[in-house]
């Protein structure tokens, strides 16, 4: 039970940072970024791992926010010097790394505790295990799950960058032209949302894998996009279709006995699918009271 | 575990001289296999990439996750007939969704992309850990799609890749100018009559079936690189599409070889990501080295240029020293030439240098001088400077103030033949908007 518990708010606070730094992707129409950067980032959990034979929190988080930057930079230059479809050179940029990440990880399949299934699942059912333990190996106390304090941190983090910059974020997002001639620093807002998704999808990692972090950016924030009507409304509603995902798709991996995090995803997705659909139907129902005004 | 593979089994050189012997028969197949496929999927990637949709083939691969799954499910076979028309369905269901979503729906382009890529994939693992819960034969290969391997490859899977690699390839040799046409300029296709949204489709169908072959040798993650990062280094090598084609063909042909080589070598390693890494150190060479297009190539240019500006500045200035002496003085000192000219000290020195190893200049005790051709170059150069300047004073109506900024980077491009139009057009050939006369053409003074 105390499992469970574990999982869920590990879950939750996975899909509620991802939500919120999801809707400044969507936003900014950086959704290709974000896929770019949950890939990348394995290569740097890697390299860091290789170099310091740690997974400590720092660790992780720095060498992931680096090759996170790297990919942004990368592909920015890419389109700019070799005169590439952005998006073109983002996909170039995100496989090399990634690929690099899964050649790494089979070299050196012996000594690291990470192997192909994890990056692509996470291994959630396992973070209540691999907990933080204070003062030595049988006299420290229990702090909880390592992933849980990973999230928990990286979510603060979120919180107050939003909390502090969202002025700034918001004209970003909505108007970069005004922000611009405003004399806001556009391109480094850019990079510190890129490093916001890298310490998001890196603190993500453990518990749902490198890529399925990108349903959880993409998909509950574009639910919230489509019936949002301002940009603190979509945040809020964002993290509640964030949260619903887990829970539904907690429930749908116990009956199913599948990966929860996959299931999480699927679940968010459906969620999506649901709006769309709703929204489809009031269209309809908008049109027809007024083709029958116009028959009158 | 190491050293014990190491011991039983035959040491990388023998094995890759065993590969290209081509005894193992199976070995063989797949390296023709993999050829085909890095072939087909480079040439019908090209055509993704003029579309501007480079990474829509990233989200039809992850789309066809479900579909293996589900056939799988539906048959409990692993035929790769079934898994292929399984994933051929989803992918085009995938498709349907990425165009349909933005069009109806506030949703983005990307965000759509994004969307279904995550959403089919976290659905296809979902069944995948579902499938590996449950009580099936034959169940083990299935996770073998994700990152491709190309030694789990049987014999029909070669023949079906075999197959459809090649109705690809047919198809876009048939329908090539159709295609390239829509490619370029959908407006002008459809004005012409040619039944774009057919083609479209058919262009959609060549692409999903490349990406769903491909599954099994390079995997549903990695797949997008195969079709995109080939044609993306193709690009810097030709402009001609027929030729940017068969250049990216090749690379994907050779990628598909070293790959499957690393495959054979280590039947363990993933193949996919083997042949993405080469792939994309094929484009860092391409981008970098490639002979016209390539960013060393384009560098040394621009230095070319710069050198060439700063050479014909120099001796432009000179020229206006020897002016305003009245051509009585021939020695100016690095100060005269500053007073008339912001230039640093250093870039003046190298310009100096180059331009009396070109032997335009001579460098004695009492400063430097302009050699015959010097003096000769200088002229036609300040000749061309006041030729442009007169005109946009008469022609272009701009005043004498405005002129000068202009006709500074103009003169280092104009050629003999423009500057032959610029004295027809003009009425006054004597003396520029500042009032300073035009020298005469070397080329008329020697005839």
């Amino acid at each position: 039970m105390i499992n469970d518990l574990w999982i869920l708010a590990t879950a939750s606070l996975v899909a509620i940072s991802c939500a919120l730094v999801g809707s400044f992707l969507i936003l900014r129409r950086q959704s290709l970024m974000g896929d770019a950067i949950s890939h990348s980032v394995l290569l740097g959990i890697v390299i860091a791992f290789l170099a310091t034979e740690s997974r400590s929190l720092p660790v992780m988080l720095s060498g992931a926010v680096m090759i996170g930057l790297l990919t942004a930079w990368l592909s920015d230059s890419l389109h700019k010097f070799g005169k590439l479809q952005s998006d073109a050179s983002i996909g170039i940029v995100f496989t090399l790394f990634f690929a690099l990440g899964v050649i790494l990880i089979s070299l050196f399949a012996g000594q690291i505790d990470l192997d192909q299934e994890c990056v692509l699942y996470g291994e959630i059912a396992f973070v209540p295990f691999d907990t933080i333990i204070w003062g030595g190996p049988d006299t420290g106390i229990d702090l909880g799950p390592r992933a849980l304090w990973a999230i928990g941190t990286v979510f603060i983090v979120v919180l107050v960058s939003i909390l502090i910059g969202f002025n700034r974020l918001q004209t970003v997002a909505f108007h970069p032209s005004l922000a611009v001639s405003l004399g806001i620093n556009v391109v480094f807002w850019h990079y510190f949302l890129m490093t916001l998704v890298s310490l998001t999808t890196v603190a993500s990692f453990d518990a749902v894998g490198a890529i399925l972090v990108v349903a959880l950016l993409v998909i509950p924030a574009s639910s919230a996009y489509l019936i949002a009507k301002s940009l603190k409304s979509m945040l809020w509603l964002a993290a509640a279709y964030g949260q619903a995902s887990v829970l539904i798709g907690y429930a749908v991996s116990y009956k199913l006995d599948s990966s929860i995090s996959a299931s999480i995803a699927v679940s968010s997705g459906v969620l999506l699918l649901l709006t769309v659909v709703a929204l489809e139907i009031r269209k309809r129902n908008h049109k027809m009271p007024q083709q029958t005004v116009e028959v009158q | 575990m190491q050293d014990w593979t190491v011991v039983t089994q035959p040491s990388s050189w023998e094995l890759l001289l065993e590969f290209w012997r081509f005894e193992d028969m199976n070995a063989l197949w797949v390296l023709m296999g993999s050829i085909l496929l890095g072939i087909s999927a480079s040439v019908i990637g090209g055509f993704a990439f003029l579309r501007k949709r480079s990474l829509v083939g990233d989200a039809l691969a992850h789309a066809a996750l479900p579909g293996v799954m589900v056939a799988f499910l539906l048959f409990e076979t692993r035929d790769p007939v079934v898994m292929f028309f399984g994933a051929l369905t989803s992918s085009f269901l995938g498709f349907f969704i990425i165009d349909w979503l933005p069009k109806n729906t506030k949703i983005k382009p990307d965000a759509a992309l994004a969307i279904t890529l995550s959403f089919f994939f976290a659905l296809g693992l979902m069944l995948l850990s579902y499938i590996q819960g449950l009580q099936v034969e034959n169940k083990s290969g299935l996770d073998k799609i994700l990152f491709g391997q190309s030694a789990a490859m049987t014999q029909q899977d070669i023949t079906l890749l075999t197959y459809v690699t090649l109705f690809v390839l047919i198809s876009v040799l048939l329908f090539f100018q159709k295609l390239r046409l829509i490619a370029f300029n959908t407006n002008y296709a459809r004005s012409l009559g040619i039944p774009v949204k057919f083609y479209e489709l058919l262009l959609a169908l060549l692409i999903v079936m490349s990406v769903v072959v491909g599954l099994q040798l390079v995997g549903v993650v990695l797949m997008a690189a195969v079709l995109l990062t080939p044609v993306a280094a193709a690009r810097f090598w030709s402009d001609q599409l027929s030729r940017i084609l068969m250049i990216a063909g090749t690379l994907g042909a050779l990628s598909a070889v070293i790959s499957t080589q690393i495959s054979y070598l280590a039947p363990a390693m993933p193949t996919g990501p083997w042949m993405v890494v080469s792939l994309a150190s094929l484009f860092f060479l391409s981008m970098l080295f490639a002979p016209n297009k390539g960013l060393l190539k384009r560098y040394l240019e621009q230095k070319r240029l710069r050198r060439k500006v700063s050479e014909e500045n120099v001796l432009r200035t000179l020229y206006k020293l020897c002016e305003q002496t009245g051509f009585k003085h021939a020695y100016f000192n690095l100060a005269d030439i500053q007073a008339l000219r912001v230039i640093p000290i250093d870039t003046l020195k190298i310009t100096l240098h180059n331009l009396g190893n070109k032997g335009s200049v001579v460098e004695s005790a009492k400063g430097y001088r302009l050699t015959e051709s010097g003096l000769e170059q200088a002229t036609q150069l300040t000749r061309r400077h006041r030729l442009w300047e007169s005109y946009l004073n008469e022609q272009v109506d701009l005043t004498p103030d405005q002129v000068h900024a202009q006709a500074e980077r103009i003169e280092h491009i104009l050629s003999e033949e423009q500057e032959l139009q610029l004295e027809a057009e003009l009425s006054n050939l004597s003396s520029d908007p500042h009032g300073k006369p035009i020298p005469e053409s070397q080329g008329e003074s020697t005839k």
